[in-house]
């Protein structure tokens, strides 16, 4: 079957563990006001492709990417579910490992027969109360926990990923009710505080569309450290 | 033996006791070692008080320009200078280029034009005694534009070849330092008189006058090495007894090559593992520390970085930032199996923690996936700290060079004291192309360089026209070429033979003769254009094509595209065969590189616009890289287009740049040395040949900000996503930049 993929990146090292090959897929369902892909929510300027071809480009990277794998971001990938669980197959037969990088919705049922195939979810709660997050994504937080407690079930490992917005969610408290949040679960390995950065204003501008944040400081380095210890000692 | 009881004392003796056999004698007494980097020692106090007193004087050579000063009175030779030094005290190696550190030296032998414009362009002169003294001698440069033809000059004025030697030395030659503290000069000496006596016994033909003339030339220079060393106390007469005396012996034979050569890139060779033999011996005898081994080491390398050559403006734009290409290889496994990795390995790159980092010497490691992983990881923690390292596969070059062979320049493998090289600079591809598509007339020039044909005046440009074209002229050109060479090098022998080095090889020498190729990426992406999209050419008021209008998208060299990347693998494979057509001088092996130095902006500027896009005057890619702004896959898909070049077709090496910043290479140090000991592994898997790897700092940046050409893949992550830096806005990048500097603090 034929998926939207924007692009491709062949080296990653932030988006799961070790040197991983990174899929952008087309198409989402939220609109993050910080989000950096802009370019990636339509499917029209995607490049309509078939999930072998881009299994067998992917293998390609075998000899680099052997002991990290493949990520699948966006854009949403739980949208294509079933092209990225059949793409998720093939590479996993040339002994790869693959991580999805999501919001967890839509949970549909084609995302449950991801969950089940991808060997890591990289799962990024955007917001801590459902205000924020209807305000700052359009999307709910309740479908994201949902998610959660569906890996949790599956014992699918997961790292959590949480992007700290100056003036948005980077007080103490918005880090303590996320270690609230993700409290008591056995799949989680791994929580990473992403800093927000402004670069991707060109981006905006090339797509003629305003980007919400174009004010917005980057996130100061060493107030994310602090925030990474809170949310160690909270955890 | 008797000579050499002391000096051998200790050691598992063999074959090399009977005759000059380096390799014999490190494989029978190296010790392998597997463990990682926590044996390393500090600096020493000695080394800290040298080390400071250097920096001083390297502070008053920025100041000044670049050229601290010029001895604009003697002509440089080996016994010319007295006995000089940084600080006699705190020195335990010893020996200084001129009579005060940093000094250049005049060497008119290559041409005295050259060294008067190089004296000029410092503001001063050669000295009339000097200019006399070459009044009535022949230059290597006299030599070879007494036999240029008119052709050849042309070619060399237009810029289709560039950075020819033939007004300097030639360099690329690797003397095997090693042989005078194994052996001592006396043994060395008496080797060659044999093989004199042995030579006269054939009939004196053109070939045998002049090798035995050649070894004669080496006796006495021998013979000079000796008296030099005198000048400094030593008596290399015979072979060195202990660590200290085995690297100054090597150190030895390296200063005093540069004394009497100012060859582009003069490597040292492969001596760590040969030096950790007599390290370890001294160790078990208890007359060294650890502390002490890394502070001769420390001290030798410190003794490296000091060494100078007088350059013309012209030549620094070919070889920006005044290299040496001081090249010592490290690393590599040995014939058996066993890793040739010893403690010295880790001493060399220490030295860049100890000393600081710098690019002489410039620190090779042979990768080979059988390294131990300690290695490996220590290797690529220097990469990141430093950026000073380059990496070549072992893997591809073991099999065809043997296990004790040395880098010549960056990425020229040499079997050491067994191969030489004649040095070729290289040629413009991409202005092969414009040259053919006009019918043999230089576009920039608007000379007729090439056999005369019509200017092509299709509409549009066929592919299998062009191609036609393209190699009738490549054959064209690939003859010249060697031609070219065979004068350079034919001169450079008989004007200014390298005594001292070759007098360190065996006298029945090996040589190849080293062509170049730049512009690949160009060239591919052009020839891509022309087959994938519409290439319409422009015609100007001279009838010339010098300018082209694309219409539609087309495959680009760098994303692991099979349609375009075969392309270049094809270029180069032609290339070579035209090459092997024209018998080179000495019976020389054709070799090719596709290097280019800092010089891809300087052969940017004498070309045209190419098909691909590129304007006229734009830098072309460095090396084998493909061209900036068109790899959009990423770093990998870039490092697999490039892998697929073949070794086999260009056996002088295949030069790739690689830059990324530290953020995009993983989180946390500990990852980013994993994640690069994979990237290298993968890459080198893949039979790839050599990999500059800058993982970049604030300073970087900004230099990158100003020269994005130089850094392709300078890659960063923000938040989701990675960018390519150079896409950033100058704001943008500005922002990256301070707050990188932030972080630092």
């Amino acid at each position: 079957m034929k998926g939207y993929v924007h692009s491709l990146q062949s080296l990653g090292t932030v988006d799961g563990p070790g040197v991983r090959s990174v899929v952008f897929l087309s198409g989402c369902p939220l609109r993050c006001v910080y989000c950096h892909n802009p370019d990636t929510w339509a499917r029209e300027e995607s490049q309509l492709t078939d999930a072998a071809s881009l299994a067998v480009r992917l293998v390609r990277f075998y000899s680099f990417i052997k002991k990290g794998g493949v990520t699948f971001s966006g854009g949403e990938p739980l949208l294509q579910a079933e092209f990225v669980t059949e793409v998720t197959k093939l590479l996993q037969k040339e002994g790869l490992h693959v991580a999805v990088d999501t919001c967890g919705a839509p949970l549909t049922p084609a995302a449950e027969r991801l969950m089940e195939a991808a060997d890591l979810f990289l799962l990024d709660i955007k917001m801590t109360t459902e205000e924020d997050y209807k305000r700052y994504t359009g999307g709910s937080l309740a479908q994201t926990l949902a998610f959660l407690d569906r890996l949790e079930e599956l014992q699918k490992d997961v790292w959590i990923r949480h992007v700290v917005v100056p003036g948005i969610n980077d007080s103490e408290e918005d880090i303590l009710r996320l270690a609230d949040l993700i409290k008591g679960y056995s799949c989680i390995k791994k929580v990473e505080l992403l800093p927000f950065k402004n670069l991707c204003l060109e981006k905006y501008k090339s797509l003629n569309t305003p980007f919400p944040l174009e004010g917005t400081p980057p996130m100061k380095m060493d107030k994310l450290e602090k925030l990474e210890q809170i949310l160690e000692c909270s955890r | 033996m008797g000579n050499f009881a002391k000096a051998w004392v200790g050691f598992t003796l063999g074959d090399w006791c009977e005759r000059i056999d380096v390799r014999d004698f490190i494989q029978k007494n190296y010790t392998p070692y597997e463990g990682d980097e926590s044996f390393l020692a500090a600096p020493t106090a000695r080394t800290r008080r040298l080390m400071a007193k250097l920096d001083a004087k390297l502070k008053e050579e920025r100041e000044k320009g670049g050229v601290i000063g010029i001895d604009t009175e003697t002509v440089t030779s080996l016994t010319a200078y007295p006995a000089a030094y940084l600080d006699k005290e705190d020195e335990l190696i010893v020996g200084l280029q001129t009579a005060e550190p940093l000094v250049r030296g005049v060497n008119p032998f290559g041409g005295i034009r050259m060294a008067r414009s190089a004296c000029k362009a410092y503001g001063t002169e050669l000295s009339d005694e000097i200019e006399k003294a070459f009044r009535f001698r022949t230059t290597h440069n006299d030599g070879v534009f007494r036999v240029y033809t008119d052709t050849m000059r042309a070619m060399r004025h237009a810029g289709i070849l560039t950075g020819l030697p033939d007004a300097y030395g030639r360099g690329r030659i690797i003397g095997d330092y090693r042989r005078i503290a194994l052996y001592g000069i006396d043994f060395l000496i008496e080797e060659k008189k044999k093989d004199k006596q042995e030579l006269g016994k054939k009939g004196m033909t053109e070939e045998v006058m002049r090798l035995s003339e050649e070894l004669y030339k080496q006796i006495e220079f021998l013979g000079k090495l000796k008296e030099m060393a005198a000048l400094y106390g030593c008596d290399i007469s015979r072979s060195a007894e202990n660590a200290q005396e085995a690297v100054q012996w090597v150190y030895f034979g390296y200063l005093a090559a540069n004394k009497e050569q100012n060859g582009a890139a003069m490597s040292l060779g492969r001596v760590g593992t040969f030096l950790d033999i007599y390290i370890e011996r001294d160790i078990q005898n208890g007359t060294l520390t650890e502390e002490g081994a890394q502070e001769l080491i420390d001290q030798f390398v410190m003794k490296l970085r000091m060494i100078r050559h007088l350059r013309t403006p012209e030549y620094n734009e070919l070889f920006g930032g005044d290299p040496m290409w001081i090249t010592e290889a490290v690393g590599g496994v040995g014939e058996d199996g066993r890793p040739l990795v010893t403690k010295n390995a880790y001493r060399f790159l220490h030295t860049l923690y100890n000393l600081g980092s710098a690019p002489e010497p410039n620190l090779t490691v042979l990768w080979s996936n059988k390294l131990p992983e300690p290695f490996k990881r220590y290797c690529a923690r220097v990469s990141i700290d430093t950026d000073s390292i380059q990496y070549e596969s072992d893997d591809l070059m073991r099999p065809r060079f043997g296990d004790d062979y040395a880098i010549a320049c960056c990425v020229s493998a040499m079997k050491v004291g067994k191969q030489m090289q004649f040095f070729g600079a290289r040629c413009n591809l991409p202005k092969i192309l414009l040259l053919a598509l006009n019918g043999g007339r230089d576009e920039k020039y608007n000379m007729q360089i090439g056999p005369e044909m019509p200017v092509l005046e299709d509409e549009v440009l066929d592919y299998d026209k062009v191609r036609q074209r393209l190699d009738f002229y490549m054959k064209w050109l690939a003859g010249e070429y060697v031609n070219t060479m065979n004068v350079i090098h034919y001169m450079h022998d008989k004007y200014a033979y390298e005594k001292t080095q070759l007098a360190l090889h065996d006298t029945d020498v090996e040589r190849v003769m080293a062509f170049g190729a730049a512009g690949l990426s160009v060239i591919a992406d052009s020839l891509s254009a022309i087959k994938f999209a519409t290439v319409k050419p422009i015609h100007d008021e001279r009838g010339l094509i010098s300018d082209f209008a694309v219409e539609g998208d087309f495959p680009k060299f760098g994303n692991d595209d099979g349609r375009v990347d075969s392309i270049a693998e094809e270029l180069l494979e032609t290339f070579i065969a035209d090459l092997r057509e024209t018998p080179t001088y000495r019976g020389a092996i054709h070799t090719l590189s596709v290097l280019t130095i800092t010089s891809n902006v300087v052969y940017g500027k004498k070309t045209g616009a190419t098909p691909d896009g590129r304007r006229a005057g734009e830098p072309f890619a460095p090396g084998a890289n493909p061209m900036h702004n068109r790899e959009t896959c990423g770093a990998l898909a870039s490092l697999c287009s490039v892998a697929k070049l073949s070794y086999d077709a260009c056996r002088d090496g295949i030069s790739n740049t690689f830059s990324i910043v530290p953020e995009a290479l993983g989180k946390t140090h500990e990852e980013r040395i994993d994640n690069l000991v994979d990237i290298l592994g993968g890459y080198f898997d893949r039979n790839a040949h050599h990999i500059n790897v800058n993982v970049l700092n604030r300073q970087k940046l900004i230099d990158a900000m100003e020269n994005p050409e130089l850094y392709p893949n300078l890659t960063i992550r923000v938040s989701g996503y990675a960018v390519n830096f150079h896409k950033l806005s100058l704001e943008q990048q500005k922002e990256v930049i301070s707050r990188t500097f932030h972080e630092a603090l």
